[in-house]
């Protein structure tokens, strides 16, 4: 199937860049102990690969091979400075809870990778939407494994309590080991074995025939 | 005749080849000028803001560190650091740090620093110091809390660090911070002895570090041997001893 074919929703699901293409997990794991924190670092990536992707098109006929990897990084790092200096400015407390993991966004493989892989070959449009789908496709992992763990760990979502802890005189026991990184690991396999027993065909084929990326 | 048009020379440098290397020279220069202008843009409009949160921090801070210590309306003075003596008003100047003695890794130094004395019942309780200093990636800013024999340490905090989260960043974690309570800071002889060492800690004059954050914790064994050494406030804390002792 040809790359331009493909709708712009597709990677919510279908492509999805965590579930499929295993991109992207360092801040999945590092930015999802509460769901706030997942849902800021989703809307930061969804505005940095939205734009990067939108202007490496519009200047995509002019980018000479042999530094296009200088210029796309060059712009994503701006884009990643510009979001890391608002969120400073008006989202502080935030900003401090992400700490370096904005920042890290320029590293983060989904971005790059679809500089790479799309935006350079097709039109602006079309990668305004790549960039939102492929942001999207992030954020509701992120968001999902942020809800879970806010709820295993604290009890609460955003902050308001759901299940009232033991500690507080209500009966729910906290589950630590989600307050963990290995908690997040295995909520972000136990999903990804989840969307791929729905959708067998994205099971990477073994041995070494797979034309998957390596994770990030 | 050639034209003088820069709309010509834009369009001819865009239809270059892109295997030519003024092309990538010229693209790459472009780029990069763009995106620092809007990256310049961005940080100079926000700098204020972005102060205002930090004050607003930095303040938040104090009013913590004085709460876990008992609470307290302390006084503020200014302090002369090379004399040690108060003054009314703050220049504003700084001085250059004679880079041998910069372990800090400050280099330049304020003339004139704003520090938090608390008494109670006329007695002097506590002295609230603001530090700061190099760490492994980061500049640490925090304060430190002495008690009334101005040796021994009541508390240190860090409200502001840019350390690898999970290790460095730990320093500014509580479970670390109450670690340096009771610390001592000299020994008989007078000699600053205070320090984060690479494990567990024996002894007064000893914290535990902490494991794959060593870099930091001689960051932060510096900065607090610098500001309690001559260059910082030592002098100031001779005269408050001086002056205790009569």
């Amino acid at each position: 199937m040809s790359i331009k074919d493909r709708p712009p929703i597709e990677p919510i699901l279908i492509t999805n860049p965590v579930t499929v293409h295993v991109l992207g997990i360092c801040s999945a794991l590092a930015v999802t102990t509460s769901l706030a924190t997942a849902l800021v670092m989703s809307a930061s990536l969804i505005f940095v690969l939205s734009f990067s992707n939108t202007l490496i098109s519009l200047i995509r006929r002019h980018i000479p091979n042999s530094v296009r990897l200088i210029v796309q990084i060059t712009i994503i790092a701006s884009l990643v400075i510009v979001v890391d200096q608002v969120l400073q400015a008006y989202f502080f407390d935030m900003s401090k809870r992400l700490s370096v993991f904005v920042g890290l966004i320029v590293t983060n493989c989904i971005v790059l990778g679809r500089a790479e892989a799309f935006a350079m070959k097709n039109p602006p449009g079309p990668s305004l939407l790549d960039g939102i789908g492929n942001g999207l496709g992030y954020a509701w992992i992120l968001m999902l494994i942020g809800a879970v763990r806010e709820l295993l760990v604290a009890g609460t979502l955003l902050g308001r309590t759901i299940l009232p802890l033991a500690d507080d005189g209500g009966w729910f026991t906290p589950l630590q080991l989600m307050a963990l990184p290995p908690g997040a690991f295995f909520l972000l396999a136990m999903l990804i074995w989840a969307v791929r027993s729905l959708r067998p065909e994205q099971r990477e084929v073994l041995p070494g025939t797979s034309d998957e990326e390596s994770a990030s | 005749m050639t034209s003088v048009n820069p709309l010509n020379w834009w369009r001819s440098f865009l239809a270059l080849p892109n295997t030519h290397p003024l092309k990538a020279i010229g693209v790459v220069f472009l780029v990069a000028l763009v995106c620092s202008f809007a990256v310049s843009l961005t940080a100079v409009t926000l700098k204020p803001l972005q102060d205002a949160n930090r004050l607003r921090e930095s303040a938040a801070s104090l009013v913590e560190v004085l709460e876990m210590l008992g609470g307290g309306t302390p006084r503020a003075h200014m302090v002369d650091l090379a004399s040690g003596n108060y003054t009314k008003r703050d220049p504003g100047t700084w001085t250059e740090i004679d880079p041998n003695n910069d372990i800090a890794g400050l280099g330049q130094l304020e003339t004139v620093a704003k520090v938090y004395e608390l008494y109670e019942n006329d007695r002097l309780k506590l002295v609230i110091l603001p530090v700061r200093g190099s760490g492994y990636q980061s500049m640490l800013k925090g304060y430190l809390a002495l008690r009334d024999d101005l040796n021994t340490i009541a508390a240190l905090t860090f409200h502001e660090q840019g350390e690898t989260p999970g290790m460095g960043a730990r320093v500014a974690e509580k479970e670390w911070q109450t670690l340096w309570a009771d610390k001592q800071v000299t020994d008989e002889s007078g000699v600053i002895r205070i320090e984060v060492v690479r494990g567990e800690a024996t002894g007064v004059y000893e914290v535990d570090g902490i494991s794959g954050a060593t870099r930091t914790g001689s960051g932060v064994t510096d900065l607090v041997v610098f500001w309690l050494g001559p260059d910082g406030y030592g002098p100031y804390l001779e005269r408050l001893k001086a002056e205790g002792a009569e």
